[in-house]
């Protein structure tokens, strides 16, 4: 390792712990301080990650190869994986425990972004968490029985020490080298969002979302941990890299299912030929190969794909992959280097595979985890119940920590998902995003727009990395981070304005009260729709960041339609949501800032908020524009590429060749070609939106009441969100109610009864025991003392205390004693 | 007359009996302690008989020897006693200690 790549290891090792040196730090001085009136517990936790900021923006600077970045020649130069163990928790034989570390560009990406996106947040939460730094907070929204409110001390010391808690375990999960590792920080994550959304715990709605938060995300854990066990059980490591135990090198999870170039259109004549050529030649005997064809085909497979690779890198050119399987795609053979050289077993001589079936089984596994992280349908539920926490804290879980784990793990995890998977992912994140949408056009409590449109955006994500954008969908999460962390601190800035206001149909007119706020909002409104002027200037399009991001996404999916003709839901759906999603935010901007003020109390004591909040809004919004600048050819995209998986490049093919699992996934060069005439489809889907939305909301030519009451039926049921609770009512909490009662029944009827028949019995057993103690054992004992005294009694009276008797006494002994001799022993 | 080992066991005897006899009949502390000495005596007799006429040769003779010093720590300890019990009682009478009778 280099001192530059050990000074990298550093920077993000600082990076990631002092976010925990802080909680300690906060918690425990916090406890122990006599006032609530202290601010020091916010200034330590921005101290702590402003640094770690500072390391990551310094590490993200050292780590790249910026002429790779910058320069129109191959991305995968911009930087080599750095990858090591800090710690080994434990080996039980083969099993290996260690805290390891895995860095490239989107490792150092995500940190820079997660750090710089906290530290706006934290700053924000300085002012809006102010009302906090009192020894008796009054809790408004806790009406007491005695018609008052519920008095408690402040808590703003804690609310910090749990964001850094945060920020450690999602630094943690983004730096970790193995899947287990992942897991551990991923539950720290689930905590510290369960903490934070039931942060105002005496509130029964707020302990009820952290509960539900929680409760759904074990959902999706439980396919985790299946995903877990299938990895552990097939692949015998958790480490993502290639290291070394005992000197003895040992692939990393990666390199094992490393993808081979695919057999190209003459599939089936290149088999029969080679099938022949087995039958010429005669194989060595004594190996036992039951794809003895497969094998000698793999043989070849890597000789060629050796050179051609170099070319590939050279030519810019590359070649369509897939898995290494045998004929009848039952197995996948495991690879232990990157040129296709397959693992050999050293006792049985037999090549080392795990079944397909498998390999799918623990990819779905894994995205079920990511399915409940990321709130995608059907356990999208609990992120709008989140809104309950502090808004800095919905900030955070909406941009950079909680929900963005799950995309992070989805595209780190690419390389292990199976075509088949992908699929899965791509109809989840496709379903997602158009519920999520249509929610938010009926929402009114302005935080939930935002959360539905999180979910909606998170599906896009998800959507662009199964249909094989990788880079696009993780380019969306980040630029997606940073409008949307601007857009909530933006409404936690109006609702702190309106005095905890949230309902968007008593605001209005707002922005001539909190002009900063108001604009800043329509940054973050304008990069979510991906508006943008689509001509050339300077030679680059007149855009914020979410046109260049979404853009992206849907010229994948357009590409995979292209070459999937059957699943062309998966570029519809999201173009037609595109449009949607213009609608749902130009209403919320419209309902909250412009037009006329509906609720004069509201307006009349609605005022900008301090500096302390509006900084981070201009920062943010900064980042929201610029970010993302240059599009597909700009510095983030390229920073992307630079640790894009190697298959994705060519695009890949499923090894299946017919039916709706045949799957092509497009090549880069097949997405580039399309991605002009997506971006018109997706730019006329979001002007169109955003025309709609002005029309109805900014001048009112038609009354959204009107359509409401015409469309009635289909309000209600999306303002009921599309009844996803009530299914879950009646498909999950009413049968385990029905079971509970039953176990109920069986308790109280069987296991109750059993118990007090014992209890009789026992008592009635002890009642006789009690007698026989009574009666015969304390009756002994009783006896023998009475005798013992009565004997003790009558002894009495031989003690006269007379001498002269005992004298005559002690002669007539021995008188006795003589006679009794002489009579024993005559003579 | 021979005078053997029989008439000295008799001269025991008596005197034995006479201290039983005193001991069993005084009531005053005193009497009862020289009663004790007859006793004794009677029984250093015999001892000293034994030693003169049997195997038991001079261990006999100690052994008189030791009861004479018994018999003097014994009359001194017991005189002690009568002492006290005078000033308790202003009398030796033995039948007087029977403040421990239940």
């Amino acid at each position: 390792m280099t001192a530059e790549e050990s000074l990298i290891v550093k920077l993000l090792t600082a990076a990631w712990l002092l976010p925990l040196l802080g909680f300690a730090v906060e918690v425990f001085g916090g406890y122990w301080q006599k006032s609530r009136k202290s601010k020091a517990a916010a200034l330590m936790a921005v101290a702590c990650i402003g640094c770690g900021f500072v390391a990551s923006a310094s590490a993200l600077c050292l780590g790249i190869e910026w002429s790779a970045l910058l320069g129109e020649g191959t991305k995968h130069d911009v930087m080599e994986p750095i990858s090591g163990t800090f710690y080994l928790l434990g080996e039980f034989g083969p099993l290996v425990l260690s805290l390891d570390y895995y860095i490239d560009s989107l490792t150092l990406l995500m940190f820079t972004m997660v750090t710089l996106i906290a530290t706006c947040i934290h700053v924000f939460a300085l002012g809006y968490m102010s009302d906090e730094l009192t020894d008796d907070h009054v809790d408004h929204e806790v009406h007491l029985s005695d018609g008052g409110h519920f008095h408690r001390p402040g808590r703003f010391y804690r609310f910090f020490s749990f964001m850094s808690l945060f920020c450690f375990s999602m630094l943690g999960l983004v730096l970790a080298g193995n899947i287990f590792q992942v897991f551990v920080f991923w539950e720290l994550v689930g905590i510290c969002s369960y903490l934070l959304i039931g942060f105002y715990v005496e509130r029964k709605s707020a302990s009820t979302a952290a509960n539900k938060a929680f409760i759904v995300n074990r959902v999706g854990d439980f396919g985790f941990i299946i995903g877990l066990m299938v990895i552990w059980t097939s692949f015998g490591t958790f480490r993502f890299f290639d290291h070394e135990i005992d000197t003895k090198p040992v692939p990393g999870l990666f390199t094992m299912i490393s993808r081979v170039e695919a057999e190209d259109a003459h599939h089936d004549e290149k088999h029969k030929s080679s099938a022949e050529h087995e039958k010429d030649e005669e194989h060595p005997e004594g190996e036992e190969h039951p794809e003895g064809e497969e094998h000698h085909n793999g043989e070849e497979k890597a000789e060629e794909s050796h050179p051609a690779g170099e070319h590939a890198t050279a030519e810019h050119h590359a070649h369509t992959m897939q898995l290494d399987v045998d004929d009848a795609r039952s197995v996948v053979f495991l690879h232990k280097d990157n040129k296709g050289t397959r693992i050999a077993d050293p006792v049985t001589e037999t090549e080392k595979s795990i079944p397909y079936w498998l390999l799918i089984v623990a990819g779905v596994g894994v995205f079920a985890g990511c399915i409940g992280k990321s709130a995608q349908f059907p356990l999208q539920t609990w992120l709008p119940d989140a809104m309950e926490g502090p808004t800095p804290v919905s900030a955070l879980v909406h941009s950079a920590t909680m929900v963005a784990a799950g995309v992070y793990l989805a595209g780190r995890f690419y390389p292990m998902f199976a075509p088949e998977v992908l699929l899965v992912i791509a109809y989840i994140g496709c379903i997602t995003l158009f519920v999520a949408a249509t929610i938010a056009i009926v929402a009114t409590d302005i935080k939930r727009v935002l959360a539905y449109s999180t979910i909606s955006q998170l599906g896009y994500m998800m959507l662009g990395i199964g249909v094989g954008g990788w880079a696009a969908g993780l380019f969306h999460l980040i630029t997606h981070a940073f409008f949307k962390s601007l857009m909530f601190l933006a409404s936690g800035s109006v609702i702190v304005g309106c005095h905890h206001e949230q309902e968007m149909p008593k605001m209005g007119g707002l922005w001539r009260k909190m002009p900063v706020t108001a604009f800043t909002m329509l940054v973050g409104v304008i990069a979510i729709c991906g508006l943008a002027i689509p001509f050339s200037i300077f030679g680059a399009k007149i855009a914020f960041s979410g046109y260049h991001s979404k853009d992206a996404i849907v010229a994948s999916s357009l590409a995979f339609m292209n070459a999937n003709q059957i699943h062309f839901l998966l570029f519809f759906v999201p173009l037609v949501t595109a449009g949607i999603t213009a609608f749902y935010m130009f209403r919320l901007w419209f309902y909250t800032f412009a037009g006329t003020p509906r609720d004069k109390k509201v307006y009349d004591h609605a005022r900008e908020s301090p500096l302390v909040m509006t900084i981070p809004l201009i920062v943010l919004s900064f980042f929201a524009i610029f970010v993302a600048v240059g599009g597909e050819v700009g510095p983030l995209y390229g920073l992307l590429q630079g640790s894009e998986p190697v298959h994705v490049d060519g695009g890949a093919v499923s090894v299946a060749t017919e039916g709706a699992t045949a799957i092509t996934m497009p090549s880069r060069h097949a997405i580039h070609d399309v991605h002009g005439q997506a971006g018109w489809y997706a730019l006329i889907a979001a002007v169109s939106g955003a025309v709609f939305a002005y029309l109805l909301y900014g001048i009112r030519v038609i009354d959204p009441a009107d359509i409401k009451r015409n469309f009635s039926g289909v309000h209600t049921f999306l303002v009921e969100k599309w009844r996803f609770d009530d299914l879950y009512e009646v498909m999950f909490i009413k049968p385990v109610h029905v079971i509970a009662r039953w176990c109920t029944g069986f308790d109280r009827g069987y296991i109750d009864g059993l118990l007090h028949w014992l209890s009789r019995k026992t008592v009635d057993v002890s009642n006789w025991d009690r007698k026989f103690d009574e009666n015969v054992i304390d009756g002994l004992v009783n006896w023998i003392g009475k005798v013992v005294y009565k004997s003790g009694r009558s002894l009495r009276h031989l003690q006269t205390g007379l001498i002269r008797q005992y004298v005559m006494f002690i002669a007539l002994g021995v008188l006795a004693l003589f006679v009794l001799l002489f009579v024993m022993f005559p003579a | 007359m021979d005078i053997g080992l029989n008439h000295y066991l008799v001269v025991g005897a008596v005197l034995f009996v006479c201290g039983i006899i005193c001991m069993a009949t005084k009531r005053n502390a005193i009497g009862i302690l020289m009663g004790v000495e007859l006793v004794l005596n009677g029984a250093n007799i015999n001892f000293v008989a034994f030693s003169r006429y049997t195997a038991l040769g001079l261990d006999g003779q100690i052994v008189s020897l030791f009861v004479i010093v018994l018999a003097a720590a014994e009359a001194a300890v017991a005189l002690a006693i009568a002492l006290n019990f005078y000033n308790n009682h202003l009398t030796i009478d033995v039948d007087r200690g029977d403040e421990l009778a239940g």
